[in-house]
C-alpha cells in the first residue's frame, strides 16, 4: 500500500510536469543507472534551501559538546560515512550500535535507518540530535534558539521559507537538511556504463564474471535489485542475514519478550536500539514486533560500497571479501557456527569458490561513482 | 507477517473476551463457555518432512522450517497451553529422521502432542514413532474441550502387509503423488470402534476437536487428500454440535463445513503443495510434483510455508496462520453463518482470482 501511494505521488509529479508544456521534471536529470529523484510535494527543492540544508548539516553547534554535526558521521570526504569506524561516535566519543550508512542515494530508500523506523529523510534527521550517544540534546530547543537568532540563519530562513522567530520550527530545519541530502545522488559507475549505456569495455572480464555470479549463483540480485533501466541495488526490504543476531541467539526470547509485552514508543525505540547492543540486534522487530523481522535489517544499496567500509549494520565485517564469505557460508561469518533460528529463507550456502568470491568483490568495485573514485583503496575494503 | 501483528495485538487486547476474527462483531458470537477463563490458545506445527541425505546430513531447507516454527512458537505471548505436531515429522520414516525431528521439537517450551503421518508410518508401521511419541491414537480433555488424536493414514491390510517386498518400497509407494500403486487412507474399523467408545462418555454439548493427518473428508484421491471411511468417522462426530477436525498433510490452507463438523487444515513447515519446479540455483530435494504451479521461484525458501496458533474460543477454532514473508491469515468459525470464514478473503469481491492452468 505504501509502495502504491508512493507511486501515486510520483505519477502525480509527472502529470504536473507534463502540464507545464513538456518542461523537465524538477532538479537535474538523474545520473546513469538511477531513476528520477522523488521530491515530496510539501518540500520542493530550491538552490537556497539546499545551501541552507548543507550549512545545517555541517553545524556542530547542534550538539551538547559543540563538536558533532551530521557530517561527523556522514563526512563528504569519506563518501558520507565515518569509515573506517564500525559503529558511529557521537558526543564525548560515545559509540552507538550501528554503522553509519552513506547519505549518497539515501533519497531512494522508502524508509530510513537500518531498521526502517523512520519514514522519510525529513523525519530521520530529527532523531540523531536528541539521541544520547549521537548529538545528545535533551530536546530540539537549542537548535531552534540558534536558527531563530543567528543572523545568517535568520536571513536564510526568511529567504527560503519566508519565516522568522517562532515561526521557524524543526519542520523547516529538517526540510532544509533533507533538501540538501536529496542532492547527494551518484550513479554513472563503470557498471552503469556497461549495463545501461552498452559500453562493453567498462567492466573487466573478472568484473563481468562477478556480475554473472551476482545475478545467478550468488543470488545477490534478489535483494540488491538491478532492473532494466535502473539499479538501486536494494529491495527496500528487511532481512535476517545472520549478522548481529547470531551473537544473541540465547537471549532472543527474553529480549523479544520485553517488546511483545509492552509496546515501546518511537523515541524509546530510537534510544534503546542505539544504546543497547543486544536490543539493537533484534533489528526491525523492535519497530514492528513481527516475528518475520527478528534480526532483520534494511537491504543497503551497493553503490559506492567499495569506498564505505566496514560493512553490515554493525560494521562487523571489515572487508568486502568477509561479506562474501559470510553469505557463502549461508549466513554465518565463521563456517560451522550455528545458524540463527530466524534466518531469512533466502540465505543459504552458495558453494562459491575462492576465485568466484574474488570475482564478486571485483564486481563490487565497479559500482563506485566517478565522484568518489578517488577514495578507492583508502578504506581497506578489499 | 504484517497481518499477524494486528491479529496478535487485538488478540492480546481482547484475550478472555473475544478473539480477533477480522470484522466479526462481538454481538454475533454466542459464547458457549460462561466462564471466559476456559478460552485458551494452542499452537500447531505440521509436516516438517525431516529428510536424511546421508549420515548426519539432512536437507537443510526442511530443518530450517521446523527450527524456525519451534523458535517462533516459543516466543508467543500469551503462552499457548500446548503444541500439536500434525504428522510427517520424517520424510521416509527412518529412525534418524524421527530422532533428528524430535531433537528439534524438544526445544519447544511447551507440552506437545503428536499426530501420525504416512511418512512417519509406512517404513516400520509406526514402531519407532511409538517409542518416541507413544500411542497412535488417544484422547484427552483440556479446559472443557475433548481432544482426539486419530491415526487416519492407515490403509488395507493387503496393501500394507502383503504387497511390497521391502519396507523401503512400501514407504516410497505411499509417498508418491498420483501413484497408481498407492492406496487411499482410512481410519479403519478398529479405531472407529475405539472412537465410538471414547465419545460415548463425552457429554453432547462438549466441544470435540479431532486431530488427524489426512483430512477426514474426501478432497482429491490422487494425492490422498482423502480418507476412505470419512463418512463413518463423521457420523461418529454427528451428535456433537461443536465438532472440529484439524488436519495436516495438504500443505495448504483449506477449510470446509460438513453438517456439524468444521474442517481446517494447517500449513507445512517444509514446502507447500503445489509448487513450481523452483528452488532454482541449488540442488532441490523437493518431491516430484505431478502438477506444476505456474509461478516463478519466490527466492525465499520459507515461501508459502508456516505454522499456526489457534484460539479455542467458545469451543470453536480460530486458526491464525503465521506465514513467512507474507500476509498472515485467520480462518475462524462464524456462529452466525455456521461455517469457517477467512477474515480477509471471505467477501467475493476480495477473493484472489484462481490461477489459470495452461
Amino acid at each position: 500500500m505504501k509502495r502504491f501511494l508512493y507511486t501515486m505521488v510520483l505519477v502525480a509529479g509527472f502529470v504536473c510536469a507534463a502540464g507545464l508544456a513538456a518542461e523537465k521534471p524538477p532538479g537535474p536529470s538523474p545520473p546513469l543507472g538511477l531513476p528520477p529523484v522523488p521530491y515530496p510535494k510539501e518540500n520542493p527543492q530550491t538552490p537556497e534551501k539546499i545551501a541552507l540544508g548543507e550549512k545545517l548539516f555541517n553545524d556542530t553547534r547542534f550538539s551538547t559538546t559543540g563538536e558533532v554535526s551530521c557530517a561527523t558521521c556522514h563526512a563528504v570526504e569519506k563518501a558520507f560515512t565515518d569509515s573506517p569506524l564500525s559503529v558511529s561516535e557521537g558526543i564525548d566519543k560515545l559509540t552507538g550500535t550501528r554503522n553509519a550508512p552513506t547519505v549518497i542515494n539515501a533519497v531512494y530508500f522508502e524508509t530510513m535507518f537500518w531498521d526502517g523506523r523512520s519514514p522519510s529523510l525529513e523525519d530521520q534527521s530529527l532523531h540523531p540530535f536528541t539521541n544520547p550517544v549521537e548529538m545528545g540534546l535533551a530536546d530540539h530547543q537549542p537548535i531552534l534558539d540558534i536558527v531563530r537568532t543567528d543572523p545568517d540563519y535568520v536571513k536564510r530562513f526568511k529567504s527560503v521559507f519566508g519565516k522568522t522567530g517562532d515561526a521557524i520550527t524543526m519542520t523547516e530545519v529538517t526540510q532544509a537538511i533533507a533538501a540538501f541530502e536529496r542532492t547527494q545522488v551518484a550513479g554513472n559507475s563503470p557498471f552503469d556504463r556497461y549495463y545501461f549505456a552498452g559500453e562493453a569495455n567498462a567492466l573487466s572480464e573478472q568484473q563481468k564474471r562477478g556480475f554473472d555470479l551476482f545475478v545467478n549463483q550468488g543470488r545477490c540480485v534478489s535483494c540488491h535489485v538491478v532492473e532494466q533501466t535502473q539499479a538501486l541495488f536494494t529491495d527496500n526490504r528487511f532481512h535476517n542475514v545472520g549478522v548481529g543476531i547470531n551473537d544473541i541467539q540465547g537471549e532472543v526470547p527474553e529480549l523479544a519478550g520485553e517488546f511483545l509485552k509492552a509496546q515501546a514508543t518511537a523515541s524509546e525505540v530510537n534510544v534503546k536500539v542505539l544504546t543497547d547492543k543486544r536490543t539493537s540486534e533484534l533489528g526491525r522487530f523492535a519497530v514492528t514486533r513481527g516475528f518475520d523481522d527478528l534480526g532483520s535489517f534494511k537491504t543497503p544499496t551497493l553503490r559506492n560500497i567499495a569506498v564505505t567500509a566496514p560493512y553490515m549494520h554493525d560494521g562487523s565485517l571489515a572487508k568486502l571479501r568477509d561479506v562474501m564469505v559470510h553469505y557463502n557460508n549461508g549466513g554465518v561469518t565463521k563456517e560451522g557456527d550455528p545458524v540463527n533460528d530466524f534466518l531469512s529463507g533466502g540465505i543459504r550456502p552458495l558453494n562459491l569458490t575462492d576465485e568466484q568470491i574474488d570475482d564478486l568483490v571485483t564486481f563490487m568495485e565497479a559500482l563506485t561513482s566517478p565522484e568518489y573514485a578517488h577514495l578507492a583503496g583508502k578504506t581497506g575494503s578489499n | 507477517m504484517r497481518g499477524f501483528r494486528t491479529t496478535r495485538r487485538d488478540f492480546i487486547k481482547t484475550a478472555g473476551a473475544l478473539t480477533a476474527v477480522g470484522a466479526l462483531p462481538v454481538s454475533m458470537v454466542e459464547l458457549a463457555f460462561a466462564d471466559s477463563q476456559n478460552n485458551f490458545t494452542f499452537a500447531y506445527i505440521s509436516d516438517a518432512h525431516i529428510q536424511q541425505i546421508k549420515g548426519a546430513k539432512f536437507v537443510r531447507n526442511w530443518d530450517r522450517g521446523l527450527i524456525r516454527a519451534v523458535a517462533e512458537t516459543n516466543l508467543l505471548q500469551p503462552k499457548p497451553d500446548f503444541v500439536v505436531f500434525g504428522g510427517d515429522l520424517a520424510q521416509l520414516g527412518k529412525k534418524e529422521e524421527l530422532d533428528h525431528g524430535l531433537e528439534m521439537l524438544s526445544k519447544l517450551n511447551y507440552k506437545f502432542h503428536c499426530v501420525m503421518g504416512e511418512h512417519d508410518y509406512y517404513y516400520d508401521l509406526g514402531k519407532y514413532w511409538s517409542e518416541l511419541f507413544g500411542p497412535h491414537y488417544y484422547s484427552w480433555d483440556h479446559k472443557g474441550v475433548h481432544f482426539v488424536t486419530l491415526n487416519s493414514i492407515l490403509t488395507s491390510d493387503e496393501w500394507t502387509f502383503n504387497r511390497w517386498p521391502t519396507d523401503e518400497q512400501r514407504m516410497l509407494e505411499m509417498a508418491g503423488l498420483d501413484n497408481p500403486n498407492g492406496s487411499p487412507f482410512m481410519v479403519g474399523e478398529k479405531q472407529r470402534a475405539w472412537l465410538r467408545k471414547d465419545l460415548e462418555k463425552v457429554k453432547r454439548n462438549t466441544p470435540v476437536v479431532v486431530f488427524s493427518h489426512s483430512p477426514i473428508q474426501k478432497i482429491y484421491k490422487g494425492w490422498n487428500f482423502w480418507t476412505d471411511d470419512a463418512e463413518e468417522v463423521q457420523a461418529l462426530l454427528r451428535p456433537f454440535p461443536d465438532a472440529t477436525v484439524v488436519y495436516g498433510h495438504v500443505h495448504q490452507i483449506q477449510y470446509n463445513q460438513i453438517r456439524n463438523i468444521t474442517f481446517s487444515s494447517v500449513m507445512a513447515t517444509a514446502w507447500p503443495w503445489p509448487y513450481p519446479q523452483s528452488y532454482a540455483q541449488a540442488e532441490s530435494h523437493l518431491p516430484k510434483l505431478t502438477v506444476q504451479m505456474n509461478r516463478a521461484d519466490p527466492f525465499f525458501e520459507r515461501d508459502a510455508t508456516g505454522w499456526q496458533f489457534i484460539n479455542m474460543e467458545s469451543g470453536r477454532v480460530a486458526m491464525n496462520y503465521n506465514l513467512y514473508n507474507n500476509t498472515d491469515r485467520t480462518v475462524a468459525f462464524n456462529r452466525k453463518t455456521g461455517h469457517p470464514e477467512d477474515s480477509v478473503y471471505q467477501a467475493a469481491d476480495r477473493r484472489i482470482a484462481p490461477q489459470i492452468h495452461y
